[in-house]
């Protein structure tokens, strides 16, 4: 039998939405390959999830021991090598996200089997699995071949595949493994979480978001954007490298590892369009971009583009807003 | 403390235009700019940072080119005391897990407590080199760091969850740790401080000096080989808008008007 399989992620007691999103992808290769979609779930407690992934799955391994009780990259190596050894699927599938990039490329470096991160598609052709990757920031896209194996390891990057529920369910069959863990030496303990800081500005209530990205140089030209957003009614968003610089709180990012947004208006200044950040913006009703760059990712996701220096068009947009407001008033 | 830095010399893409060479299979690389990798940046800030508390050594490692140098070099004005850089014609072709089999090679005979890497590189994005070094050496790893400090000799790092959370670690030592964006503000280096490392030496190795064949590397030694790189397929229809920055806002203050925005 052909397997593949994925690995479920979960993190407060909720399955996140990397893990349908690879399930919807193996479903769909298993069809043409034929294979079993396996889903394998590791925690202190999961057999709540059990149900739902087994509507996506023919088989759904529950791994539960209190050692999981947060994640942990040594432990869950030691599981998912001994069941990869065992099982010896064609396809694993891993999340990339903040867990699959600490777990899978040492999982798949100690199994000696080939691994292609940050996969947003995956395809078999004439026995190679062949997967779609982008690199330079969104800028390229590269079809690669992964080397011959009789097993394979994909991470796949979040927001690629659109969640189909099967139906009729595949009422996977659900089983427990039990894996001793007492030999485990851990090297590496979870101490606690840290949530995001408190209070600030809400960006995700706002309907009307001004974003600025590195395109806007320097700190001093923060208050040129923040009149503009004050015009329009909305208020000031960025992307990661001017919360990293420090100009702005990181409130205030959008993205992955910031929030998520989904505003009437989306407006961004010199924004490349990394899919870290488009990941946080996507849903936006309207995005209007300007960036000098005719190449910029960030126009692939944009309702209107503006090829120009952001500097040119500012002042003279924010004139005309004004200008409309004040004969409203 | 001894620390080693893995760094890599990277194209700048962001604001530069991207063309496809010949080959199909990579970007033309002739008229850009190559700098240090983002990422990389703030590791080898961290790294002088933990020694200026605590004393110690670090050295740089790249894998690349001649022209890798000038990366090596602002390394080693900002505080790095070492560099080497591995280079062979036979390197060509490998993906991130054959240069970390060649880190694995220079590294595996040296001493110390801490490796830093960047998270990723800006150019393949594989974000993978790190972790598998790790396993190689057998030594913990860490990804994602945003903070580091050490207690009873042990390191306790902050490492980015999605979402602006984040997970507090405990983890032995040695260990690996990939650095995250924002962990430091890298500081600025002086002309002089580059002139001084000029005079600093790079120690140069080739595949043989690591006892490394061409099929260790290269696209046989890899775990993936680029077949094609296309442009990416737009998610929505853009319209541009032309004109002059009058005409420009003009325009968008009447899609906004016309969708109630103002
Ligand atoms: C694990 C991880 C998580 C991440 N999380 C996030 C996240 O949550 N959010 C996020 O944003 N990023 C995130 N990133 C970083 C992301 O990969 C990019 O580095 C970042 O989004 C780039 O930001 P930018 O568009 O501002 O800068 P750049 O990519 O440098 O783009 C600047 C743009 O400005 C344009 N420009 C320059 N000058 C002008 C001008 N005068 N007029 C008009 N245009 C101009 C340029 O053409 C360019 O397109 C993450 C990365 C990693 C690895």
């Amino acid at each position: 039998m052909v397997e593949i399989l994925v690995l479920a992620e979960h993190r407060g007691g909720q399955l996140r939405d990397i893990t349908f999103e690879m399930l919807t992808k193996a479903i769909n290769l298993s069809s043409k390959l034929g294979a079993e979609v396996i889903s394998i779930v590791l925690g202190k407690d999961v057999k709540s999830f059990a149900p739902t992934l087994a509507e996506y799955s023919n088989r759904v391994l529950l791994v539960e021991n209190p050692l999981f009780e947060h994640f942990n990259s040594d432990l869950y190596q030691e599981v998912l090598s001994r069941v990869i050894r065992e099982l010896k699927p064609l396809l694993t599938l891993i999340g990339h996200t903040s867990y699959g990039i600490e777990l899978a490329p040492r999982l798949a470096a100690s199994l000696n089997i080939p691994l292609a991160t940050d996969c947003i598609d995956i395809t078999f052709e004439n026995n190679s699995l062949i997967v779609t990757r982008q690199m330079y920031g969104g800028k390229v896209n590269v079809r690669a071949v992964v080397r011959r194996s009789e097993s394979y390891m994909v991470t796949v990057r979040q927001g690629s595949f659109m969640v189909q529920k099967p139906s009729p369910p595949l009422g996977g069959r659900i089983e427990e493994l039990s894996i001793p863990m007492e030999r485990v030496v851990l090297r590496k303990r979870f101490i606690k979480y840290v949530p995001p800081p408190p209070g600030g500005v809400d960006i995700t209530a706002a309907d009307i978001i001004v974003s600025i990205g590195r395109g806007i140089k320097d700190k001093s030209n923060i208050p040129l954007v923040e009149d503009l957003a004050k015009s329009l009614g909305g208020v000031l968003a960025c992307t990661r490298p001017i919360v990293d610089k420090g100009w702005l709180p990181s409130d205030r990012q959008v993205g992955i590892s910031g929030k998520t947004v989904k505003p009437k208006l989306y407006l961004a200044l010199g924004i490349s369009g990394s899919f870290q950040h488009i990941l946080g913006m996507r849903g936006s009703e309207l995005v209007i971009s300007v960036n000098k760059d005719p190449k910029a990712p960030i126009f692939g996701y944009s309702d209107y583009g503006v090829v120009e220096d952001l500097f040119k068009i500012i002042p003279v947009l924010k004139m005309k807003i004004d200008e409309v407001r004040a004969r409203k008033e | 403390m001894d620390i080693i830095v893995c760094v890599k010399h990277v194209p700048e893409t962001a604001e530069a235009e991207i063309r496809i060479d010949a080959s199909g299979r990579d970007i033309e690389k002739q008229g850009l700019v190559f700098d240090i990798n983002e990422w990389d940046e703030y590791a080898i800030e961290e790294a002088v940072r933990i020694k200026e508390k605590f004393g110690g050594t670090i050295t740089v490692i790249t894998v690349g080119p001649e022209d890798a140098d000038s990366t090596l070099r602002k390394c080693l004005a900002r505080g790095a005391d070492r560099a080497i850089r591995v280079t062979d014609p036979k390197i060509s072709g490998s993906d991130a897990y054959a240069i970390a089999k060649i880190l694995y090679n220079v590294i595996k005979g040296m001493r110390f407590d801490l490796i830093l890497t960047g998270v990723q590189a800006s150019d393949d994005e594989s974000a993978l080199v790190g972790p598998v070094l790790a396993e190689m050496l057998g030594i913990p790893h860490a990804t994602m760091i945003k903070r580091i400090e050490f207690r009873d000799g042990k390191a306790i790092v902050n490492r980015e969850l999605e979402g602006g959370f984040e997970e507090v670690l405990e983890v032995d030592l040695p260990a690996l740790f990939t650095i995250q964006t924002g962990i430091n503000e890298p500081r600025y280096v002086s002309i002089m401080a580059i002139r001084r490392a000029m005079q600093k030496e790079i120690k140069v190795l080739s595949l043989m000096d690591l006892g490394l064949s061409e099929e260790d590397v290269s696209e046989t030694g890899s775990w993936i080989r680029v077949k094609e790189m296309f442009t990416p397929p737009a998610e929505k229809k853009v319209e541009f808008i032309s004109g002059s920055p009058n005409e420009v806002a003009s325009r968008i203050v009447e899609i906004l008007r016309r969708r109630g925005l103002i």
